[in-house]
């Protein structure tokens, strides 16, 4: 009974699928009489094993939704009410197989009255109306008594199960295949019925054995008139069993250790081979390799399922949907039969089918809405799937309205996920990808369906949880697309063997595009960008990681230096949309390994996805891809949001080789300036230049910008484009319009002579000539402040000492201070600013650096303090490494306050605290 | 599991420990938790894990997530693996690496003790009583109260 029950559950559940998805149909085209007949056979199917294994609830429940489809095949209009009505008995025929499965073979207390009243009451009321004139409805006016008969009987003798039902079954039985022929025999009316009537269960096997056996059916028909036949599925039970049999998935994994097993021991044979050169065993060991190669194909093979199964509730879910919103919406599957093992199936079915919901719902417009937009009342979702490299390539598109850019960037902000300056060097693609980040939901309104603020990121991780990843494609007003990339299997997969500080780990090897050796004089060389080394690949720059650092094999403290690449291997990876470089030491061999989960207490160590055993019997980590590629993104986001910070950090170290950008603006000569304080390069189509109150000014993604030549005067319209270099601050966006990029360049920065012109730093020898560098600074704060500032009278304005060694840095803070409304004098010592103040001291606020060489920050604050006498003024500390300790030391020594380097938001917020708000008299 | 077993034994009266011996001092671990006791070769470290874990070790095929006991109660590691303790938790196999095992003992559950208020609280948390044994004191550990700390002072970590 147990193996029966167990045996109907998955039948049931699967037929139930199948009725879903046809019912679906079955809406859309009443007239189909081959879809009608295959709902039909499938509740009968289902009616009659309930009987026969005594769920009389079931049976009860089956029996009448069997009667109104009956009522179909005979001609009654289908109504979308009646559909529901069937979906809806559908839904708790599924829920009453689940309470099964539950308690084991007990049908749940309660009862269906209601829905069988409604079903037989739909199926009474409509006969009347439209009297079907077929001379099949000789038989079937006996058979809904009969089965109403059945019915009542049953359900009052819940107590004698099989005996009773197994009777009526069989009579029943009977009647259904007296009522096949008859069909069959008004050709005229009904030429298709014979044959789907005869198919045999409605199980895919059977499905997939039918076209072959056509030839066969007048003897199956035949086989119909033997009374002692029971069950349909009985009769064709046979062939059917021949080609496919059910194994239990339980078997199938058992199977499938077993044979991840034997890869381990067949590699762990070769790994022995390789180091003993001759031998006999040679040649059998290579025929026993072979073969098992070719078990764990078939044995992969047997877990793969078409992704279509994960699919079959869509349709249904579809449709309820769009009923409930009052929209329109077609659903397009395309590649079903494209295979995946089982067990990422199983993963990816919710995510799939909450991005669908998420399509149908957000995605697309209402119909109103559509016709207004000129598209079709019908808004359309395409499925598809297909196979690419070792990966299945999931896409979910719809006709919709597209991903609303302002509304994410105004989530990531209201989230605290991004900042303006950061949102506005990220491109349309990495701001959409923020629909994925927890907590993120843009729908203005919460629906039953979504918009709860969960589900993108659930989505995300499980499809990450399993190797995959997730991305999206939008544009506005013509729909989005989400591409999901999985691997076929999670058992099994090659991976590359690397070693990094001693230390063996894989790397799996469809995220690996190519090893590359590092040569300083080659093409293949690391350079440094800003601090952090990419590696120059053709015509690509890559980040690199490095494996042992960000494992914690290697000091992370030490200073990475380029000799430490020289000569090393980098793996070249590529996941989701990130393509970087991983450093290791040395790459042994490939190996299928075989994935072992990592241990509870391990499972969050980032960066490693998993362990397995070698050949050689160690246990190593299988590094994550997409852990990597997270760090790379992180790495990136964080050098981002410290663009001005770092630099400025690095150029304050005197000697330090940056990257500059050399450019033509307004003459012949070429200028700098440090490529970490450009935000972009873009291309400026001239005649896009509008006028703003005097300023010339661009519409640059939905904001207006100013935009400058190089002398600092606004660009003037024209026709054609020329390139523009974006410089950003805090929410401050500007463009510069430049004649021609000329080349970027690792440089040291040593400013030669001292700037004459506000808009440069001063003039420095790169590549061998004479450059000026410009003075970003300038440029914004011509941008930005207003005429006024300069206007007013420098005796109102707070004046402001500030002290600092590095002559870059120096320039770079002056302007942005002058633009807040300060008189700033600079002093490149504190032995010069001593000597300032001790001339006159009639300063607001001192600003010094603390590193300096000679005399210290603090040092120079005890000085001021001590010596001076000056107990009043602030004096506001610049800390570039160490803050915390900074802080400490400072406020001993004098300091007020003390802000990191690079934290200008920060100095300025303390300047105003402690000079009173200069910034009231400046405007 | 070892809740259940040593209700068993409650009501059996008496619990076989065996003994190991961490940084001198004697604990017993439960002989129904212990499946094996193995010398550990080839561990290999997992690199950002906790500092607890030493590493893992395939075991016959097996995969064993190996646990540093001296670490775990806060001492300083000799970095020697000579000997641990096999147990099974939840489906997975972990090793104590403990310096070395003893014998087994039989000891009535009601002589036990409850720890001593002053024991160390990173011990108290993984011992569960005292028995005195003839010439010295016997903690018992309470593997599955350190193994579930172990990850839970993995996400503070």
């Amino acid at each position: 009974m147990d193996e029966l029950l167990r045996e109907f559950l998955t039948e049931t559940s699967e037929s139930l699928d199948v009725a879903d998805a046809e019912l679906v149909k079955f809406e859309r085209d009443p007239n189909n009489r081959e879809i009608l007949n295959n709902i039909f056979r499938l509740v009968h199917t289902i009616k009659g094993t309930c009987g026969f294994i005594g769920l009389t609830r079931l049976a009860a429940l089956a029996h009448a939704a069997e009667t109104l489809m009956d009522k179909f095949r005979e001609g009654m209009p289908v109504t979308p009410d009646a559909v529901s009505l069937v979906l809806v008995s559908i839904d708790r025929i599924k829920l009453l197989l689940a309470e099964l499965e539950i308690n084991e073979g007990v049908e749940p207390e309660g009862s269906d009255s209601d829905l069988i009243e409604q079903l037989l009451a739909m199926a009474a009321l409509e006969i009347v109306a439209p009297p079907p004139p077929v001379p099949a409805t000789v038989p079937v006016p006996a058979k809904p008594v009969g089965m109403g008969a059945l019915v009542t009987q049953s359900l009052e003798r819940e107590l004698l199960p099989g005996e009773v039902p197994l009777d009526e079954l069989e009579r029943l039985f009977r009647q259904t295949e007296v009522e096949v022929p008859m069909k069959g025999a008004s050709k005229q009316k009904l030429p298709a019925a014979p044959k789907p009537a005869a198919l045999p269960a409605p199980v895919e096997e059977a499905a997939k054995t039918v076209p072959a056996k056509s030839s066969g059916k007048p003897i199956l028909v035949k086989d119909d008139e033997h009374p002692s036949k029971k069950d349909e599925d009985g009769a064709h039970g046979t062939p059917v069993a021949a080609q496919s049999i059910r194994v239990s998935v339980g078997m199938l994994e058992h199977l499938m250790t077993m044979v991840s097993e034997l890869v381990l021991t067949r590699n762990q044979l070769l790994e022995i081979a390789r180091r003993n050169e001759d031998h006999d065993y040679k040649v059998s060991l290579q025929r026993l390799s072979n073969v098992t190669g070719e078990l764990q194909d078939a044995i992969m093979r047997t877990r793969m399922q078409p992704i279509g199964n994960a699919w079959q509730k869509l349709p249904r879910i579809v449709r309820d949907l769009a009923q409930e919103l009052g929209k329109h919406v077609e659903l397009e599957m395309h590649g079903s039969e494209t295979e995946l093992d089982r067990q990422v199936l199983d993963q990816i079915k919710d995510p799939l089918t909450h991005m669908v919901r998420n399509s149908a719902d957000h995605g697309l417009e209402m119909p109103e809405e559509r016709r207004r937009l000129g598209k079709s009342e019908k808004g359309l979702i395409r499925l598809s799937a297909y196979h690419e490299g070792g990966f299945v390539i999931v896409k979910i598109s719809d006709d919709g309205k597209g991903l609303d850019l302002a509304r994410i960037k105004a989530k990531a902000l209201e989230n605290g996920l991004a900042d303006e300056a950061e949102l506005a060097k990220m491109s349309d693609g990495q701001i959409f990808r923020f629909i994925f980040a927890a907590g993120f939901s843009t729908a203005a309104k919460v629906t039953s369906v979504s918009g709860r603020g969960v589900g993108m990121d659930v989505v995300r991780s499980n499809i990450e949880s399993i190797g995959g990843t997730v991305d999206v494609q939008s544009k506005a007003g013509s729909g989005s697309t989400f591409i999901i990339k999985i691997p076929l299997t999670l058992a099994i997969m090659p991976a590359l063997i690397v070693e990094v500080s001693g230390d063996r780990f894989a790397i799996p090897q469809n995220a690996v595009l190519e090893l590359v050796r590092v040569k300083a004089d080659s093409e293949h060389a690391v350079r440094r960008l800003n601090d952090s080394p990419v590696l120059c690949l053709r015509n690509q720059l890559l980040p690199i990681l490095h494996l042992g650092r960000l494992l914690g094999l290697v000091d992370s403290s030490v200073e990475t230096t380029e000799a430490e690449f020289e000569n090393r291997l980098i793996a070249v990876m590529h996941v989701g949309n990130e393509s970087f470089g991983v450093v290791v030491d040395s790459v042994s061999h490939t190996e299928e390994i075989v994935v072992k989960p990592m241990s509870s207490v391990l499972r969050q160590v980032s960066l490693v996805s998993g362990s397995t055993i070698l050949g050689d019997g160690h246990v190593i980590m299988i590094i994550d891809p997409n852990g990597l590629a997270q760090s790379v993104a992180t790495t990136s986001e964080a050098t981002a949001a410290n663009v001005l910070a770092s630099s400025v950090h690095a150029d304050a170290d005197a000697d330090q080789v940056m990257s500059l950008l050399l450019f033509r603006a307004g003459s012949e000569d070429v200028r700098a300036v440090p490529l970490s304080l450009v935000t972009r390069l873009e291309e400026l189509s001239q005649e896009t230049i509008e006028k703003v109150d005097g300023r010339s000014v661009i519409q640059y993604r939905g904001k207006l910008i100013p935009i400058l030549v190089a002398n600092g005067a606004p660009a003037e319209k024209g026709v054609g484009t020329r390139p523009m270099l974006i410089f950003s601050h805090d929410a401050q966006v500007m463009g510069l319009a430049v004649d021609e990029i000329v080349d970027i360049v690792e440089s040291q920065l040593d400013l030669e002579i001292a700037s004459t012109s506000p808009q440069t730093v001063g003039g420095a020898i790169i590549n061998g000539r004479a450059t000026e560098v410009l003075d970003v600074g300038y440029f914004l704060s011509q941008a930005f402040s207003d005429d006024a500032n300069h206007l007013s009278s420098k005796a109102e304005q707070p004046r402001l000492l500030l002290v600092d060694d590095s002559p870059f840095f120096r320039n770079l803070l002056q302007p942005v201070l002058k633009g807040k409304g300060y008189a700033v004098i600079a002093c490149a010592s504190a032995h010069e600013a001593l000597e300032r103040l001790a001339a006159d001291n009639r300063f607001a606020a001192i600003v010094s650096d603390v590193e300096m060489p000679e005399m210290d920050g603090f040092s120079f604050a005890e000085a001021v303090r001590g010596k001076l006498g000056m107990t009043d003024v602030p004096i506001i500390a610049m800390a570039g490494s160490n803050p915390s300790l900074a802080i400490q030391r400072g406020r001993a020594a004098g300091f007020t306050d003390c802000v990191a380097k690079f934290d200008r938001p920060g100095l300025i917020s303390a300047l105003q605290e402690f000079t009173g708000s200069a910034q009231g008299e400046a405007a | 599991m070892s809740k259940t077993h040593s209700d068993a034994e409650k009501a059996a009266g008496v619990i076989q420990y065996v003994t190991v011996r961490i940084a001198g001092q004697l604990f017993g671990v439960p002989i129904e938790i212990v499946h094996e006791v193995f010398t550990p070769d080839r561990v290999t470290r997992v690199p950002l894990a906790p500092a607890e874990i030493q590493g893992v070790l395939n075991l016959r095929g097996r995969i064993v997530t190996m646990v540093n006991m001296r670490r775990l109660l806060g001492l300083t590691s000799t970095g020697e693996t000579k000997t641990a303790v096999g147990i099974e938790r939840h489906g997975e196999a972990f090793g104590l690496v403990i310096d070395e095992v003893g014998e087994v003992l039989v000891l009535e559950s009601a002589k036990r003790e409850a720890n001593p208020a002053n024991l160390d609280p990173r011990w108290a948390e993984l011992v569960i009583g005292v028995h005195r044994l003839s010439n010295e004191l016997m903690l018992v550990l309470d593997v599955e109260r350190a193994l579930s700390r172990l990850g839970a002072r993995r996400t503070a970590a």
